[in-house]
């Protein structure tokens, strides 16, 4: 066992320790922090196998950006604590899909496992230069229709999370939820600037 | 180094992340747990090409892990941008209550 497979188990432990907190914490809050932690761990994984840019991506996309939006998203939210508010009724039923799932999984690859025996003790392959090269010669096509399908998704954001306004340059009032709040009923009609329509 | 590490990982991580979509109510929640089966599958690629796939001139693996990133991204984006006007409009993102299209 060389010190790269040593370091591999030790972050794969710790991946999959956060990843299972993640998804049975009971609070909103650090399901998305232990959700960085796993990104984090799988942004080690990618260097352990040698795959540095990939890694380095991972680590600015994922961590810096999409747990942020997530922390956002809850604090947006309203963020209810606890087991009953936050599992289903279903939980049996993904306990047992997700076991027998991975079971299934681990047997397919244990089988085809005597095919990996002989390959190459070491991990490497496909530099930045390389990467570079490929993404901008191979795989130049798929490259714009991503960049299209971010210009779609940023577009489709806006759209989806903007409030519906009037006349430009006028406020709409705010959409008003009922949530049981006491004294809801007195408050006078509110604008998003705060004085009288 | 042998690719059944990382492949059991990714196999692990992915149950996790099916296992958090059944499981999970809060709408934020499952899209965790999409973003983590979407990891898991990236380090499948990674591990391929890194290790099954070492002279692979076109580096498919971590091209696509990286189209892959891309694209969770733009999912995370938009998804929460429709988990706020759920909230706003119907003061939950409880993926229960969310059944007005069930058949």
């Amino acid at each position: 066992m060389s010190a790269q497979d040593v370091v591999f188990v030790l972050i794969a432990i710790a991946t999959g320790g956060a990843a299972l907190t993640t998804v049975t914490s009971k609070n909103l809050v650090h399901a998305a922090l232990f959700l960085a932690v796993t990104l984090t761990g799988i942004g080690g994984v990618f260097f352990v196998l040698a795959a540095d840019f990939v890694a380095l991506v991972q680590l600015v996309v994922y961590v810096g950006a999409i747990a942020v939006l997530f922390l956002f998203g809850l604090m947006l939210t309203r963020a209810p604590i606890g087991r009953e508010a936050l599992d289903s009724q279903n939980r049996a039923m993904g306990i047992g899909i997700s076991v027998v799932l991975f079971g299934v999984l681990v047997t397919l690859i244990l089988q085809s496992g005597s095919e990996f025996a002989a390959e190459a003790s070491t991990v490497g392959g496909g530099g930045v230069a390389d990467i570079g090269l490929a993404i901008f010669s191979a795989w130049v096509f798929p490259f714009e229709v991503a960049s299209m399908l971010l210009l779609g998704a940023l577009i489709g954001a806006i759209v989806l999370s903007r409030r519906e306004t009037g006349e430009s340059g006028e406020e709409t009032p705010i959409t008003a939820i009922d949530v049981g709040d006491p004294g809801f009923e007195d408050q006078p009609e509110l604008t998003t600037t705060g004085r009288q329509p | 180094m042998s690719p059944l590490g990382p492949l059991i990982l990714a196999a692990f991580l992915f149950c996790v992340g099916v296992y958090g979509i059944i499981a999970r109510r809060n709408a934020v929640l499952v899209l965790m747990s999409v973003e983590l089966m979407l990891n898991a599958v990236n380090i499948n690629l990674v591990a391929f090409n890194n290790i099954t796939h070492q002279g692979d001139p076109l580096v498919s693996g971590q091209v696509f892990a990286l189209f892959v990133i891309a694209i969770a991204a733009a999912e995370v984006g938009v998804g929460l941008a429709i988990v706020l006007n759920m909230f706003r409009n119907r003061a939950s993102i409880d993926v229960d209550d969310v059944d007005l299209m069930r058949w």
